[in-house]
């Protein structure tokens, strides 16, 4: 059965694959979401209407996609990335980004109308305008960056696809929960549970903080 | 005079677009160290083996591993999903070797060139299980399974099939076949289908009262925690034979086939047959070891 450095060595990939997928899926998002926010163009509800829309995405699709993007036959099979924790984090950071990008989309939205005029009367730059935006913005940015970690950490599909659930390579909480529950090990299964959901707990706890502190 | 509290500074804390440039280096960061780390595991030194879930399931892979690694020193990453995504992956180039249980779709497999060899390993038994209190079709102690499904038909006795197109599913159509009746969930109140693995089929079995079409293996690892019994077994047309197939290399230059056959000649090696057949699951040894070395 699993034992404890088992239990540690999977409790570290998660927070590893998860925390690195939900890093790129905002270093892409975010920016291309004040983009969307604060540029006016053709199109622009359409773009805000499918990033809502890849909220709804299926995980397993996203893993199907990954996969075979990252199989051997695949564009990028020379890589090597299938079952390797490098392919789970490019397929959960293809599931964070659209969120990310919605969700910072809507926040800037809100703060633009408004800010738009003043920051230009009072003589700022383009520039400092986005800047002073996203400032503005930052309480439902990192509200973004939160949902889309606690959808990273929380789902199974991609990564039970890409990874393929290998024992101390791959296996991160979700698919272990899977693989339990697949034996009928109902009891291992929720205690894999109940770890997850401490560690979504003791994450957002700390973001908060780091919210509250002024940080961000 | 009423010292005024000075207005709080902002922190000397970066600003919010400073602690996104933090994160980009991060990330950028990140994402190099784990190039860096796969281009470093080149020369591999693990082989990737696609298997199906009944050896995962059985536990044999997880007793089987450490031995073959203190062995060889080759390290074996297995996934293990169902047969007919085992072979998939061989076949794209995914797996180094696959571990399976299928005659026909091997054949095939062969066939179009994909395997390299094709070895068979062990094989063990399909068992029909049924309530440990009743038997509402009467079929405790029969060797036939067709006879037994028969029964279980008449008698409109709860039936749950795995419904997934994996090798036991396909055994357990090929003996409604036999009894010359094709069983319909629509049709049939008695037939349900659980659409999962093995051992969760057989805890909905054990959990409805119901029988199922299970491998030995899975069910005598399982049986402690399942309110069933083994009703029918040593029926000759049961039996479910393994066999290990290494990929083509010319097929798919990226394979470790160096590491793959290894992994072939050692489970059929004196070596590997003897610890298949010293498995122990539930007190029983569900693994028939009939190794034959096939591989040049």
């Amino acid at each position: 059965m699993t034992d404890f450095s088992e239990i540690l060595q999977i409790v570290g990939l998660s927070i590893l694959v998860s925390g690195t997928s939900t890093l790129i899926g905002s270093v892409v998002g975010v920016p291309l979401g004040v983009l969307v926010a604060l540029r006016k163009f053709r199109g622009r509800n359409f773009v805000r209407t499918v990033a809502f829309t890849f909220y709804g995405f299926p995980p397993v699709l996203a893993g199907l996609l990954v996969f075979l993007i990252l199989s051997r036959g695949g564009p990028l099979g020379f890589l090597g990335f299938l079952f390797t924790p490098i392919g789970m984090i490019l397929a959960q950071s293809v599931i964070v980004m659209p969120i990310v990008m919605g969700i910072t989309i809507s926040a800037m939205m809100t703060v633009e109308k408004r800010l738009h005029d003043t920051s230009l009367a009072l003589g700022a730059n383009e520039r400092q305008w986005r800047t002073t935006a996203l400032h503005d913005a930052r309480v439902g940015v990192f509200t973004a960056v939160m949902v889309g970690f606690g959808r990273a950490i929380s789902e199974v599909g991609t990564v039970l696809i890409v990874g393929g659930n290998i024992r101390g390579q791959t296996r991160v909480l979700t698919t272990a929960i899977v693989l339990e529950i697949s034996q009928a090990h109902y009891l291992e299964a929720t205690i894999f549970g109940i770890i997850l959901f401490v560690i979504a707990f003791a994450v957002f706890a700390f973001l908060q903080r780091l919210q509250a502190k002024g940080v961000v | 005079m009423t010292a005024l509290r000075r207005p709080r500074e902002p922190l000397p804390w970066p600003s919010f677009v400073t602690v996104w440039r933090v994160a980009f280096v991060l990330a950028a960061l990140l994402i190099l160290a784990g190039m860096a780390v796969s281009i470093d595991l080149q020369p591999r030194s693990f082989i990737i083996l696609a298997t199906t879930t009944s050896a995962r399931d059985s536990g044999l892979l997880d007793y089987l591993v450490p031995y073959f690694q203190s062995d060889t020193g080759i390290g074996v990453r297995y996934t293990a999903v169902g047969t007919g995504q085992a072979l998939d992956l061989g076949s794209r180039g995914d797996a180094d070797v696959v571990f399976v249980h299928a005659p026909s779709a091997e054949l095939a497999f062969m066939a179009s060139g994909q395997g390299l060899c094709r070895s068979p390993v062990m094989m063990n038994q399909f068992v029909v299980v049924g309530p440990n209190q009743s038997d509402p079709a009467g079929i405790l102690g029969l060797t036939n399974a067709t006879i037994a499904f028969e029964r279980i038909r008449t008698t409109h006795a709860l039936f749950i099939s795995r419904g997934d197109n994996s090798g036991t599913n396909i055994i357990e159509k090929t003996i409604w076949s036999w009894v010359g009746y094709t069983p319909s969930t629509t049709n049939d109140t008695w037939y349900k289908e659980s659409g999962q693995g093995m051992a969760a089929t057989l805890d909905i079995a054990s959990q409805l009262v119901a029988y199922t079409l299970s491998d030995d293996g899975t069910f005598l690892v399982h049986s402690a925690n399942l309110d069933l019994r083994i009703d029918v077994q040593h029926d000759p047309a049961l039996r479910n034979f393994y066999s290990v197939i290494p990929v083509n290399p010319s097929v798919h230059p990226s394979i470790f086939v160096a590491g793959a056959l290894r992994f072939a000649k050692w489970l059929t090696s004196e070596r590997g047959q003897s610890l298949i057949g010293n498995y122990t699951a539930g007190g029983v040894r569900p693994f028939q070891p009939d190794g034959q070395d096939l591989c040049p």
